[in-house]
């Protein structure tokens, strides 16, 4: 357990040129039409359907299979965007299993729920393949303008529901590229064929929307700037930093943030050029770990080993992410957090070393034990943070590390909102950063239209 | 082993499934095929006059109703009767009927209304050794419009007339033939009867569009952008086809009479059922179309394992056991009270009895109780009209229980265990005029 490496073994290329392309493909085949004429079919079509209630976006589920079901593919993808304009990338990212599936009173009757993804998934993909027209016409201008700070799903979900109501919107984004997670984030087999920036120009279909990529909030425009040009600011950024394993070593070669290799990934031209360890370890226990290891694997690495800190029903990865990436050959190992990396002379790193851990009085302790897994790269999946508060001075009051928003998505300034993954209290997920930034748009409506209730 | 040999106006034959006079029965090839797989009988496809054949339309016959998996539920069909020569069809006939003599070969007719055409057919049927002939007065398309099919079977004087013209100069045993396309099924068996016939058979199929076509406005199927009604058959009828045979087992002019049950069989249970309403044996045709002959090991199995858990020896053992227990609905009891028991830990939460109950019916069934999500029935307001059970997507899940004492919380009367109808009932205004 103990032996050396004589060097780390990090190199691209590790699989045959034709092995990249089925290993990225769509993990999940979309149904065909027959298939979701037949699927749609097992919805009873609930009264106050659970599936509806389990969605953090409240979509119609019933009523858009059934809208399936009776050969009106377009007006269930008409029925899912009402709700959430991101239906098309929930379909591909939502955990379903643990929303809308996991109540599914087939799910209940039979262990069998209807696949309400891949239903939402056939809706969705069929309007944007036909290029049907925008499914909102936008409400006469109120001459209203809100500035939305992120181009991820938070932001383009609030931005898409305040330009329907005749706002006038700019979102600023620091990446080069809209989209957020879903276009740098996200494993790159659940979100095949540029589907991020195929949304991202669906949803501005709308009209209203300028979008300026390059545009960090703190480093190029702040936001008192913004509180003077514009009437309300939704904040929708995410959280810039990854959480550092507190380890001597950590800016070795072969340290990863995990974050950033996904990003690296799903901007890469050419798999193949993407260098990966041929013994990897992952710390973390998020939908992050489980798709940094999935994805190691699927680039070539020999063994992918996920350490977590907490027990299996501790981790945000959910039973079915783990069993994924079980089967594609993934160790998932428990209680365990990492206590010292080992960097060769060359500065890189070579091994981990973990101590066992246990609850310890309600608390999570050490036990003194310890494994050291050889490892040529180590990725760090142990959540985000600010780095630096990019709103220094602006009154914005915080919560352990996040913003603090009300249940209007409002925060503590009363001309600034926020939703998404920067808000403290979320769950981390796509489709709840969805319903916050519409949450956030209705609200900031109300407010500048003076209908407060 | 329960014995499913059969014997229907003196013809014998193995089983009691024979194929009905259609597609499938229309060449020697295909009944050949179809006594391999195990078929007790065949009614030859229908035939017409001897001379130049009718010609059939050269683009689809078929149109369909489906399930989303594609199950074929009902089938139209705009075909005419055989579209080939007289002669093959009666030599094929006669050497079918020398191999396979232990199977029933019946042949189907349809000739004009006139003595003549019977008188000129029927002696040539006979002598391919045929065991039976059946009067072709159902089809409701195409032949129709010519006087014949369904244009016979809607006129009473006609059958009648027609079957005495067989009995007259044929010694074979007579079918009619009886189309469903008629207000009461009752007239054309009574006619049936009064001419001689020895039995009818129905039903044949129902007039229909199946469907229109939304992009070119037409009929399907289609001929060329126009479309003609067709007759309709498959699963959906059966329902249609066991109440006609019911009313005539029923009857007073025409109980007794031998019947062929026709419509939508597709498995054992659904011959079993048109069997316990009276008839002597079965037809089958779209089942057969579907899936191909190979289905008739199925229903031989099947209603033969059912008749040794039963106990029923042979076919005549449960023929007609159903008859007696269809009846007029002034007569049904109207003291015998149910109310819907919804079980708990069967029920799946869907909520459809309780939005088909608040909806549509009787505002019976809960969705909430507590706060929690739940579905129960309120006797109270419960009729006992079994919308629920049939809404209900899990087996066994809602089922009708029999209130047998105290009262009818619904009503606040008493429960009366004895058998009163609506003859007597005191809101029955004739009732009243007979009490006065």
């Amino acid at each position: 357990m103990t032996m050396m490496p004589d060097k780390p073994d990090v190199r691209p290329a590790r699989l045959p040129d034709t092995d990249y392309a089925d290993n990225f493909s769509d993990i999940h085949p979309p149904l065909t039409a027959h298939e979701a004429l037949v699927e749609s079919d097992r919805c009873y079509f609930c009264y106050d359907a659970p599936c509806m209630t389990a969605c953090p976006t409240s979509i119609d589920i019933p009523l858009f299979i059934r809208q399936i079901a009776a050969g009106n593919p377009k007006g269930a993808a008409k029925t899912i965007y009402a709700e959430n304009i991101l239906g098309g990338m929930c379909a591909r990212v939502c955990p379903t299993e643990t929303l809308c599936e996991e109540v599914c009173v087939r799910e209940i009757a039979e262990g069998k729920p209807v696949k309400i993804g891949l239903l939402q998934r056939y809706a969705t993909d069929r309007f944007m393949e036909r290029d049907y027209p925008h499914p909102f016409i936008r409400a006469a201008p109120t001459g209203k303008t809100v500035a939305v700070v992120g181009a991820g799903p938070a932001g383009l979900s609030c931005a898409h529901r305040l330009a329907s109501l005749g706002h006038d919107v700019v979102i600023l984004d620091a990446r080069p590229k809209p989209g957020g997670l879903n276009e740098f984030g996200i494993a790159a087999y659940k979100t095949t064929n540029d589907f991020a920036q195929d949304e991202v120009d669906f949803i501005l279909g709308v009209g209203g929307v300028k979008i300026e990529t390059g545009q960090m909030l703190g480093r190029d425009f702040t936001v008192d700037g913004l509180l003077s040009r514009y009437d309300a600011i939704f904040l929708g950024m995410g959280l810039p930093g990854v959480n550092d394993l507190g380890l001597a070593g950590e800016d070795a070669d072969g340290c990863v943030d995990a974050v950033d290799f996904i990003a690296r990934l799903r901007q890469a031209d050419d798999l193949s050029q993407l260098a990966v360890g041929r013994r990897v370890v992952v710390i973390g226990g998020g939908m992050t770990a489980v798709d940094v290891a999935m994805q190691s694997k699927l680039l070539g690495a020999e063994e992918v080993t996920i350490a977590y800190r907490r027990g299996e029903e501790h981790m945000n990865a959910s039973a079915y992410e783990q069993e994924l990436a079980r089967t594609h050959g993934v160790v998932i190992r428990h209680w365990l957090q990492p206590s010292a990396l080992t960097v060769d002379d060359r500065g890189a790193v070579t091994a981990i070393t973990l101590e066992f851990t246990s609850m310890d009085g309600g608390r999570l302790a050490g036990t003194g034990e310890t494994v050291t897994l050889v490892a040529d790269q180590v990725f760090k999946a142990i959540g985000q943070n600010f780095a630096d508060n990019p709103m220094e001075g602006s009154g914005i009051a915080f919560e352990r590390g996040r913003i603090r928003a009300d249940a209007d998505r409002r925060t503590s300034h009363p001309k600034v909102w926020a939703g998404g993954d920067c808000v403290f209290g979320g769950e981390d997920l796509t489709v709840a950063s969805v319903e916050d930034g519409k949450i956030a748009a209705m609200s900031i409506h109300r407010t500048l239209m003076g209908l407060l209730e | 082993m329960a014995d499913l040999s059969n014997t229907f106006l003196g013809i014998k034959s193995p089983n009691p499934f024979w194929l009905a006079s259609a597609p499938p029965t229309d060449k020697a090839y295909n009944v050949e095929r179809a006594f391999e797989a195990g078929w007790g009988g065949v009614v030859w496809k229908t035939l017409g006059e001897a001379g130049p054949p009718v010609v059939n339309v050269n683009g689809p016959r078929y149109g369909a109703i489906w399930g989303p998996d594609r199950r074929l539920l009902g089938l139209n069909n705009i075909e005419l009767i055989t579209d080939r020569d007289l002669e093959v069809n009666l030599s094929e006939m006669t050497e079918v009927k020398k191999r396979w003599p232990d199977r029933a070969l019946i042949a189907s007719i349809m000739v004009p209304c006139e003595e003549q055409s019977w008188k000129d057919i029927l002696p040539r049927v006979e002598d391919t050794g045929c065991d039976g002939i059946e009067l072709n007065f159902g089809c409701p398309h195409g032949m129709s419009e010519r006087g014949m099919g369904a244009a016979v079977g809607q006129v009473p004087e006609y059958i009648q007339m027609v079957a005495e013209w067989c009995k007259h100069y044929s010694s074979l045993p007579v079918i009619v033939k009886l189309t469903p396309n008629i207000t009461d099924i009752r007239y054309p068996a009574r006619a049936a009867r009064a001419g001689g016939a020895d039995a009818v058979s129905l039903i044949n199929t129902i007039s229909s569009i199946v469907s229109v076509d939304l992009d070119s406005f037409s009929p399907n199927p289609s001929i060329n952008g126009k479309g003609s009604h067709g007759g309709y058959c498959g699963p959906a009828v059966k329902p249609i086809a066991l109440n006609m045979v019911a009313e005539i087992a029923r009857d007073a002019e025409t109980r007794g009479m031998p019947i062929s049950g026709i419509g939508g069989i597709t498995t054992w249970r659904d011959a079993a059922e048109f069997i316990a309403l009276g008839c002597g044996n079965v037809q089958v045709c779209t089942a057969a179309m579907t899936y191909g002959f190979k289905i008739v090991q199925e229903m031989i199995d099947g209603l033969s394992d059912w008749m040794d858990e039963k106990g029923f020896v042979s076919i005549e053992d449960f023929r007609g056991l159903a008859v007696p227990n269809v009846t007029d609905w002034q007569y049904l009891n109207l003291n015998y009270i149910t109310k819907a028991r919804i079980d708990q830990e069967l029920c799946i939460k869907c909520g459809r009895c309780h939005i088909a109950c608040e909806d549509t019916s009787h505002q019976a069934i809960t969705s909430m109780v507590d706060g929690v999500r739940h579905f129960e029935v309120m006797d109270d307001e419960c009729v006992g009209c079994n919308l629920c059970v049939n809404v209900c997507p899990v087996d066994d899940c809602i089922t009708m229980v029999e209130m047998i004492g105290g009262t009818d919380p619904r009503t606040g009367k008493q429960i009366d265990r004895d058998y009163a109808n609506w003859t007597t009932h005191p809101n029955n205004p004739m009732a009243r005029q007979a009490a006065e």
